[in-house]
């Protein structure tokens, strides 16, 4: 059993947990990722190590409630535990020291990139962070990402925050102003990371995007998570998570992602179910 | 003086009503009972020649349990058994015993062989049943460290005979569960998985700490192991989890899986009992799995149990040729699995979602034997039909896993991955680190990755004992 520290509310449906799980945050690297599983049927979900506490033993993992799982782990009281966390998985980031990074995060995906920019500043990189959500209240790890960022963008979809519009158009306008990068480090929603790869194609800009299929063992012993790269075909547990953004079949990967969306809604909302009657009961 | 046979055929295996199993999940077969036991056990002709002890990859002494069990002396039957092999109950279930020992069994010349799987099984279940433990050598304790890698049957039988030398065992598992391909590929209608888990209590009871959730080459490497983990030995026993897909269009539709994924979904995680069980899988009304061994046959039988109203086996070459035990094949076909022999995939086409609606294949005929001894098949042009599917699953093998090698440099692997080690003593070319079972073999058996954990054992206990000077 891994013990729950804490768990925050960064954002509707969006949480921070500490999870105790000395073993897998000794080797752990920027970019790693780790599988959970809550109980006995429960199901084995890939979720980035956002950051690492090595006093406790512990690693953050933020979670958005989208399915049973990642709703059950929101309402997880410190206290309580999971009863599996296996890791750390994947490749770490190929990290340049003094690299000159521009990280892009759409929604979530400042989850991933927040451990990514710490380590490209860790290794004397300069960081330009460029931070995206929807609406102001979606914005996370806005504090985080300042402090190993040399220079921080926010931007929201209906500019109720920060810069009006999406991260493109931010990346657009530092480029246009004559920014430059030694590579772009996109990771968010799949349209997010297809768009930004779109922007830096033309002008030969390397960009690293970090991939989130379906998985299930994370050891690449199954195939689940296999995905083309220029045409080769890669298991994205072991081969990455992050792969060069201007190879990956982002249509394959899309259509793949939908692969069980009704038997996860089925799930999710049989939980919700069970979530407000046992509510009901409990007051 | 050998005796006179007393019955031609094997004395029927009771199994569950075809139909009734081909929904359930429950075990096939029933099991013996002893009177059915002694009968069987009675067909041996007691010859003098033995040839079933050499056709037994571990070389237990055939002839001496069959006869405990003919003179319904089951505990010397299990003592006879266990000094051989750990895990029989395992190994009867399992075992492709008709190319083993009952291949070369005196009687099977002219008759049916004498059932020793059905008898070995029994045995087994019997002595579980009384609570009987294998006795095996127990010696005071070592303070040795050894470090098992993986948990499927190499690691297991290796982590209980060297905890009987006394040292200190603890196996990495990668998985939540222990068992390697026991809990996540064979399933529980062919082995229930109440059985691994005996045995792996078992060896806890020996003093074996099991650490699932441990990757090795990530949580830790090899090395680390070594250097600041303190092991002085290092099994490797990872198995042979990487599958293949066949370089043909539409292999990344949304419904292809491969066996490893099809099964680990339905066993390790019960996504059958989804959505009690929080892991989904694809049901489809037409599923069609392609080969032709056990891994095939586990899937497709599982297809049908998922609900499939038509669940199609595409294997290249004909029904003789098929690797999968035959006991398995006769039990598919009784269920309604529908074979589609000669025939090989050329192409998946899905719809605008993304998703398989057909497969289409190409017909084989056979040629020439190969290299493996087995007749190469070869397409017949112009010769191709579609089958509307839903869900395709390939179980057309594994390579090896790349998680160790990559992280060990100086561990040597041939050309297909597979880590190069010692037949006899798992030796590899890096100090101190042995190698076993199906990451040495390529995909094999059950029970030659047992003897590969077992002779390892021996040799990592005199390794450990000579002070480590040698071994490398
Ligand atoms: C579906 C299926 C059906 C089969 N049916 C039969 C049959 O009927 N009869 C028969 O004799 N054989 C059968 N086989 C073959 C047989 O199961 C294997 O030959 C045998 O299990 C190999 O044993 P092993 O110990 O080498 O590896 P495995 O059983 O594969 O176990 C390896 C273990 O190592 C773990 N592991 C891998 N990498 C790491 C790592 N880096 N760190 C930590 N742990 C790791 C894996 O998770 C796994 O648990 C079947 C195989 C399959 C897939
Ligand atoms: S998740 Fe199974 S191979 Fe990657």
């Amino acid at each position: 059993m891994y013990p729950v520290l804490s768990n925050e509310q960064l954002a509707p449906d969006v949480h921070r947990l500490w999870i105790e799980a000395p073993h897998v945050i000794r080797k752990r690297r920027p970019g790693q990722f780790a599988i959970l599983r809550i109980s006995a049927d429960g199901e084995r979900i890939p979720l980035t190590i956002a950051d690492v506490d090595h006093a406790r033993g512990a690693l953050a993992v933020i979670v958005q409630g989208v399915g049973k799982t990642t709703r059950q782990l929101n309402r997880m009281a410190p206290g309580t535990a999971v009863l599996d966390v296996a890791g750390p998985l994947g490749r770490p980031t190929d990290i340049h020291p003094g690299s000159r990074t521009c990280c892009i995060g759409g929604g979530i995906g400042a989850a991933v990139v927040y451990p990514i920019a710490t380590g490209v500043k860790a290794q004397g990189g300069y960081v330009v962070t460029i931070l995206g959500a929807r609406s102001r209240d979606l914005v996370i790890l806005e504090d985080d990402l300042s402090r190993v960022s040399d220079h921080l963008v926010v931007t929201t979809d209906d500019g109720s925050y920060g810069r009006h519009g999406l991260v493109t158009d931010a990346l657009k306008a530092l480029l246009d102003e004559g920014a430059v990068f030694d590579e772009v480090v996109a990771v968010g929603p799949l349209p997010m990371m297809r768009a930004v790869c779109e922007v830096t194609r033309p002008i030969g800009l390397r960009t690293v995007v970090s991939l989130n299929p379906v998985m299930v063992d994370g050891t690449g012993m199954c195939g689940g998570c296999r995905v083309q790269i220029g045409g080769e075909q890669k298991f994205v547990c072991v081969d990455g998570p992050e792969f060069d953004g201007h190879q990956v079949d982002f249509d394959e990967l899309a259509s793949r992602l939908r692969a069980y969306r009704e038997q996860e809604q089925e799930a999710a909302a049989r939980y919700d179910e069970e979530c407000a009657s046992a509510d009901m009961w409990a007051v | 003086m050998a005796k006179k046979i007393t019955q031609k055929t094997k004395t029927p295996m009771p199994c569950r009503d075809a139909e009734e199993r081909s929904h359930s999940f429950e075990e096939v077969s029933l099991g013996y009972t002893l009177e059915d036991a002694r009968r069987e056990a009675e067909r041996c002709i007691e010859c003098k020649n033995q040839p079933c002890i050499a056709g037994c990859p571990v070389e237990i002494d055939i002839p001496a349990f069959v006869k405990a069990v003919a003179d319904g002396d089951l505990t010397r039957a299990f003592v006879v058994l266990s000094e051989k092999n750990l895990l029989p109950a395992i190994c009867g279930r399992v075992c492709p015993q008709e190319e083993q020992c009952e291949k070369v069994c005196t009687i099977g010349r002219k008759f049916e062989p004498v059932a020793i799987g059905r008898l070995e099984r029994f045995v087994a279940d019997w002595a579980a049943a009384q609570g009987l433990e294998a006795e095996g050598v127990r010696v005071a304790p070592t303070d040795k460290k050894v470090a098992i890698i993986g948990s499927g049957p190499a690691g297991l039988t290796a982590a209980a005979d060297l905890a009987r030398r006394g040292h200190q065992v603890t196996v990495f598992e990668a998985l939540h569960e222990p068992g390697g391909v026991l809990i996540y590929g064979i399933p529980e209608f062919r082995l229930p998985k109440s059985i691994v888990a005996r045995e792996v209590h078992a060896l806890e009871r020996l003093g074996v700490e099991i650490k699932t959730n441990h990757v090795i080459g990530r949580t830790f490497t090899i090395d680390e192991l070594f250097t600041e983990l303190g092991y002085e030995a290092v099994f490797v026993a990872t198995g042979a989890g990487l599958p293949y897909f066949p370089n043909i269009p539409g292999v990344n539709l949304v419904g292809v899986y491969s066996a490893n994924e099809y099964l680990t979904r339905s066993n390790l995680m019960k996504a059958y009992r989804f959505p009690e069980s929080d892991t989904p899988m694809i049901r489809a009304a037409n599923v069609a799995v392609i080969g032709g061994g056990n891994t095939a046959m586990d899937a497709v039988r599982s297809a049908k149990r998922l609900g499939a109203e038509h669940a199609y086996l595409i294997y290249r070459r004909s029904r003789d040729e098929m690797p999968a035990r035959k006991e398995e094949v006769e039990h598919a076909e009784e269920e309604g699995i529908e074979f589609l022999l000669l025939a090989s995939p050329t192409e998946i086409l899905g719809n605008e979602r993304g998703r398989v609606t057909t497969i289409r294949c190409q017909r084989m005929a056979l040629g020439e034997p190969d290299a493996s001894g087995r007749r190469s098949p070869k397409p017949i042009p112009g010769d191709t039909f579609d089958l509307a599917v839903e869900v395709v699953v390939f179980a057309v093998g594994q390579g090896a896993n790349p998680l160790i090698s990559s992280t060990t440099p100086d561990l040597h692997v041939n050309k297909w991955g597979n880590i190069i080690a010692d037949p006899e003593t798992g030796a590899t070319e890096k100090k101190g680190v042995f190698a076993g079972g199906d990451i040495v073999s390529g995909g094999a058996t059950v029970i030659s990755a047992m003897g590969a954990g077992r002779r390892a054992a021996r040799a990592i206990d005199s390794y450990l004992a000579q002070g480590m000077t040698d071994g490398a």
